[in-house]
């Protein structure tokens, strides 16, 4: 088989996936998710109904008035209204979510392009580093470094990218590996191209692609470590409202009010999952040998 | 088969050497001098140049390192200001609660995705399949300590079937054999009481495991679609075998490898999990030992909680790496 056939093959197989109807859902359920996070989140302080740290104790705990009232999902112990919180909450979620997924891509990316294109030493020094991070249980090192330089929402960050960043040198090192031994990395170095020169304009473009679904992935977990440390109350400052410290307030009056814990979980169940899906739809469309590549669980 | 095990286990050495390193680092980054976290805050002057002394802060960095590393070798934590006891044995009280939980939540996770997983994964893109993938996604996107809650709200809420929190209405924590309160009931022959150990353990079991069945799910299947695939499964076919017997016996067996390295990696995950949901259920493990610890500012201890979480995931690790020639013969540990 020529190449030029195996490309139209591969082009073809490629859009009969595209069209199965199973694959089609996930792709546009998890794009309208996403855009639905980055709208409000974007927009939180221009379609919220009321200010989300606005206390009303005239009208505290009003069940959800779904169409009529002005308290859409009600309102909380302190008269605040659930709606408008969770609309700043999804800012939070969508600045760490897409602040890790970056951050952790980047330095991740870079470092595993390195480790398999250059091995030796330096292959060797960043392998052990990705051992040693691997060795604290997820979330217990954020739940560390938290307790002892105490909370903000940069630390927060900082934290979730230390162990993010693994997955994407795990997948971009396998990668490196196989891209190194290509004919169009021999032809540039036999131009004399210099090892950077090859790293940035060779190795790393043909990365992206890949990364960017584990991004997605990433994306989902950071949403969940937020909301997580945040119930545990070792998120962001108390004053900033999160969909996990929303859960965690909901705890004392969770016989009284079901619509406290309700609401700020499923807009976190929704938009995670419509992260995964749209990960998981991209992995298919664009590479479906990364399904079972070596990538932790919770990717 | 021993020259490996020493050369593994050797290699996690340096792994858990590094740790100590972070958390001694840690120690020394966090705002103020060490001794404001070690010492509670109404010490004096004396005992605070006492206590400088006697940890040798006033030495170089390297030397409290080794200092500090030669106390931790001896299995000296130091001593919880909370509980006035020493650090591991307050521990070590704790860690039942958190086995039990764990194991429970395990077995859970194991028995709805295994068998889930292997049909998705016989029969790809059937209907059986359409609604493994479904449950898989839902598993994975749902985060534990919320459906903890919303079984809180209707289980404990609104239908008044199971407790809300706590192991144990009895106390039988007074007699203790293992720590486990079902084996306890178990071993003691008391039913009543190992109703009671269920129905506390049933729900945070099933909010800790419902993340590892989307991920054990989507493990298995994959693992599955590529053994239905080998030859060996063509011949037994061939011979006549009945289908229940190709997709057990032939295929999951050999599905079992890929699956046992997830179960061991997020046996990680259920440990960080535990933390959440031992919070939600007020379960008395070392989880959220840690966090009350980390609220009342009880260094000590959370120090040592971590160390012990630490060590935990590197020994579940090495256990796992040794389990993989029992389930696949053709891997010999030279």
């Amino acid at each position: 088989m020529s190449i030029t056939e195996a490309v139209s093959t591969t082009r073809s197989s490629q859009i009969k996936r595209m069209v199965s109807p199973f694959l089609r859902t996930k792709i546009l359920f998890g794009g309208v998710v996403v855009t639905a996070l980055f709208v409000i989140g974007l927009l939180a302080p221009f379609i919220s109904p009321f200010d989300p740290n606005r206390q009303d104790l005239d009208a505290t705990m009003i069940q959800p008035q779904w169409l009529w009232g002005k308290h859409l999902l009600g309102t909380d112990q302190l008269g605040r209204d659930v709606l408008s919180r969770i609309f700043h909450g999804a800012r939070i979620s969508l600045v760490i979510a897409v602040a890790v997924a970056v951050l952790s891509g980047l330095i991740g990316t870079t470092l595993g392009a390195i480790s398999g294109y250059r091995s030796g030493r330096m292959d060797l020094l960043i392998q052990k580093s990705v051992e040693v991070m691997w060795a604290f249980p997820p979330l217990l090192f954020a739940i560390t470094l938290i307790a002892f330089l105490g909370q903000s929402l940069h630390i927060l960050i900082l934290a979730l990218v230390l162990q993010r960043w693994i997955p994407f040198c795990r997948v971009a090192r396998a990668q490196a590996l196989t891209l190194r031994s290509r004919d169009f990395v021999a032809a540039a170095t036999a131009l004399g191209a210099t090892h950077t020169r090859i790293l940035c304009s060779h190795i790393i473009p043909n990365l992206i692609q890949t990364s960017f679904v584990v991004g997605t992935f990433a994306m989902a977990t950071a949403i969940i470590s937020e909301a997580s440390l945040s119930f545990l109350g070792l998120g962001v400052p108390r004053e900033i409202p999160t969909w996990g410290s929303m859960l965690s307030d909901s705890r004392a009056h969770i016989s009284t009010a079901w619509w406290l814990p309700l609401f700020p979980g499923l807009f976190i169940l929704v938009t995670v999952l419509g992260i995964n899906l749209l990960g998981d739809g991209l992995r298919d469309v664009l590479d479906p040998k990364l399904n079972r590549s070596g990538t932790r669980g919770s990717l | 088969m021993f020259g490996y095990v020493m050369r593994r286990l050797f290699a996690t050495v340096p792994v858990v050497l590094v740790v100590t390193i972070i958390v001694f680092s840690l120690i020394h980054m966090a705002p103020g001098d060490p001794l404001t976290l070690l010492l509670s805050e109404d010490a004096n002057e004396t005992t605070i140049k006492l206590a400088r002394e006697k940890w040798g802060l006033d030495q170089p960095i390297y030397v409290q390192y080794l200092n500090y590393l030669s106390i931790l070798v001896h299995g000296d934590l130091g001593m919880s200001f909370k509980y006035g006891d020493p650090v591991v044995s307050v521990i070590a009280s704790r860690m039942p609660a958190t086995i039990e939980l764990a194991i429970a939540a395990m077995i859970i996770s194991v028995s709805i995705a295994l068998p889930l997983g292997a049909l998705a994964g016989a029969r790809p893109n059937s209907w059986i399949d359409n609604i493994g993938s479904s449950i898989g996604f839902l598993g994975i996107s749902m985060p534990g300590f919320w459906l903890g809650l919303i079984l809180i709200l209707f289980l404990s809420g609104t239908l008044h079937l199971l407790p809300s929190s706590g192991r144990d209405s009895f106390g039988i924590a007074d007699a203790p054999i293992t720590g486990i309160y079902l084996l306890d009931s178990l071993i003691n022959r008391d039913l009543d009481q190992a109703r009671d150990a269920i129905t506390h353990l049933a729900m945070p079991a099933l909010a800790l495991g419902i993340n590892m069945v989307g991920m054990l799910m989507r493990v298995t299947r994959s693992a599955m679609i590529e053994i239905m695939h080998e030859d060996f499964i063509t011949t037994a076919r061939a011979k006549g075998a009945p289908e229940h017997r190709v997709i057990w016996l032939h295929g999951m067996r050999n599905a079992l490898i890929p699956v046992l390295t997830v179960v061991g990696l997020e046996l990680g995950t259920l440990l960080s999990g535990s933390v959440i949901v031992e919070t939600v259920f007020a379960w008395p493990g070392t989880g959220s030992l840690l966090i009350s610890a980390i609220n009342s500012r009880d260094y000590p201890l959370v120090i040592g909680t971590i160390l012990a979480y630490t060590l935990i995931f590197v020994i579940i690790n090495f256990v796992i790496d040794l389990l993989y020639p029992l389930v696949d013969p053709r891997i010999r540990l030279a």
